[in-house]
């Protein structure tokens, strides 16, 4: 293979980029307002709803994201061919279309869990005297909880949402386990047909200044909401 | 009129007896004053009165409405849609002010009559200024919770439940979270209130205060009433549990 020079292997990286941001913005565009839901349902008055969802995220938070990629990948098949053994029918399920999907309902399912507990922490930390407040002026349930604690939850966990929201970006070179076409894959092939290190050293650079941008962005929403303490 | 009726209310904390057989009456334009030591279960009466707390058994009435009956020895209360519309009638003033940080100072007084009643903002807001003018808080509005003091604090709090035009208003301990200073700046509020002949119930340690403000005491201790009368009681208590507890007062 020819030898590429250092700004063919930037260019080639660059070409990954789009899917790498693709995994990341849609993984949070869905698993920030399924956490919600999960948080609600883990304080959900039914105790099945509080037991399923419990161990839904223990499961995703005690076994490797990359695992659970594999799962979501693998397990359709792999189930469906358990069924047609078993029950004596033929029939297989498998990923067809881009491996994009997959990836990103492994990726959602995950980080919902942990934006889950994140948002749960918050909403235990708003004081039981916002509720009564609330209550005595006959606001009811739902609005108590859209009006009075969400903002309020919003602001407090906003420092661990980053952190997660940080983790993520570096996540997104787990994709390369499916076999998909993000920055980091495209990096590894070079780095092994090139026997070179130095595609490395660019990914490295590329998550760095991604995460620098995510950091100041979020700074950024951090400052708006301190116009309350 | 008679506006706020308890009869033989029990409430208990697991084996704590915190209430036991307590009957209150307040009428129109009447100042009661609740007082004792803690854990006498003055707080706890209070929280059941504005349904923050389930009693267990008695009566609770408002206007004759009934919010919690008696029946073969246990509390029932009423529909919850009868609640909200019973929940209309009184205020509560929190010894910690509960306002909502996240809400300018004319939001957290407009909001709940704006969302909760249906009623006009203009008129809203129109009410809102004034209320703010009673309390001295005139151009705060805009001010957000933390950047007022304690005492301003709670007269925004006194304003928010005073803008839902309540029929009563409950006080627990408003000043307890009070520097000396700020506690006189919410005593002379109560005080114009009461001359306005609001009605109210205040849980209070600031025994001087109840004893000029208050047409009733009630001495309370171990979940029992056990001194009710004209605020003189205060001066001259005749039970021994009340003379005993008043002499820490008399310093």
């Amino acid at each position: 293979m020819a030898k590429m020079s250092l700004g063919t292997m930037i260019l080639k990286m660059s070409e990954g980029l789009g899917t790498t941001c693709g995994i990341f913005f849609l993984t949070l565009l869905f698993s920030l307002p399924l956490g919600l839901v999960v948080t609600l349902l883990r304080r959900s008055r039914l105790g099945v709803v509080r037991g399923i969802t419990k161990v839904y995220i223990s499961i995703m938070r005690g076994t490797p994201l990359m695992l659970q990629l594999m799962v979501v990948y693998y397990g359709p098949f792999y189930l469906s061919k358990w069924i047609s053994k078993t029950f004596d029918v033929t029939f297989r399920l498998r990923w067809s279309g881009d491996v994009l999907v997959p990836i990103i309902i492994g990726f959602v399912l995950n980080y919902a869990a942990y934006f889950a507990e994140i948002y749960r922490s918050g909403i235990e930390s708003i004081p039981a005297g916002q509720y009564e407040a609330a209550q005595v002026l006959g606001y009811s349930r739902p609005q108590t909880f859209l009006r009075i604690v969400l903002p309020q939850v919003v602001k407090r966990v906003l420092p661990s949402v980053t952190n997660e929201v940080i983790t993520l970006v570096k996540d997104t070179s787990l994709a390369f386990t499916l076999g998909c076409m993000e920055m980091f894959t495209l990096g590894k092939s070079i780095a092994n047909s090139q026997s070179k290190f130095t595609p490395f050293v660019i990914a490295g650079v590329f998550y760095y200044v991604f995460n620098a941008l995510v950091a100041f962005v979020m700074a950024r929403l951090e400052r708006r909401l301190n116009y309350y303490r | 009129m008679r506006i706020l009726e308890i009869n033989h209310c029990r409430k208990r904390f697991g084996e704590n007896q915190v209430l036991n057989d307590i009957s209150l009456s307040v009428e129109e334009g009447q100042v009661v004053s609740i007082i004792g030591p803690s854990g006498s279960g003055k707080s706890t009466l209070l929280r059941c009165a504005t349904l923050l707390e389930t009693m267990d058994g008695g009566e609770l009435k408002y206007l004759d409405r009934a919010a919690v009956r008696e029946e073969n020895g246990r509390a029932v209360y009423a529909p919850p849609a009868e609640l909200k519309k019973i929940r209309q009638c009184f205020g509560l003033v929190f010894q910690n002010f509960n306002l909502f940080p996240h809400y300018s100072v004319l939001r957290n007084i407009t909001e709940a009559p704006i969302l909760v009643q249906k009623r006009k903002k203009e008129e809203v807001y129109a009410q809102a200024k004034e209320l703010l003018k009673k309390m001295g808080l005139s151009g705060r509005e805009d001010a957000y919770p933390y950047q007022l003091s304690g005492g301003q604090q709670q007269r925004v709090s006194i304003a928010r439940a005073l803008a839902m035009q309540p029929k009563m208003l409950f006080f627990d301990e408003p000043t307890s979270a009070l520097d000396p200073e700020l506690t006189g700046e919410i005593l002379k509020v109560i005080r114009d209130l009461a001359a306005e002949k609001m009605t109210m119930v205040i849980v209070t340690h600031e025994m001087s205060f109840a004893r000029d403000v208050s047409d009733q005491v009630v001495f309370m201790d171990g979940g029992v009433i056990v001194e009710q009368g004209a605020p003189e009681i205060i001066s001259n208590p005749t039970q021994e549990r009340t003379i005993r507890f008043l002499k820490n007062f008399a310093r």
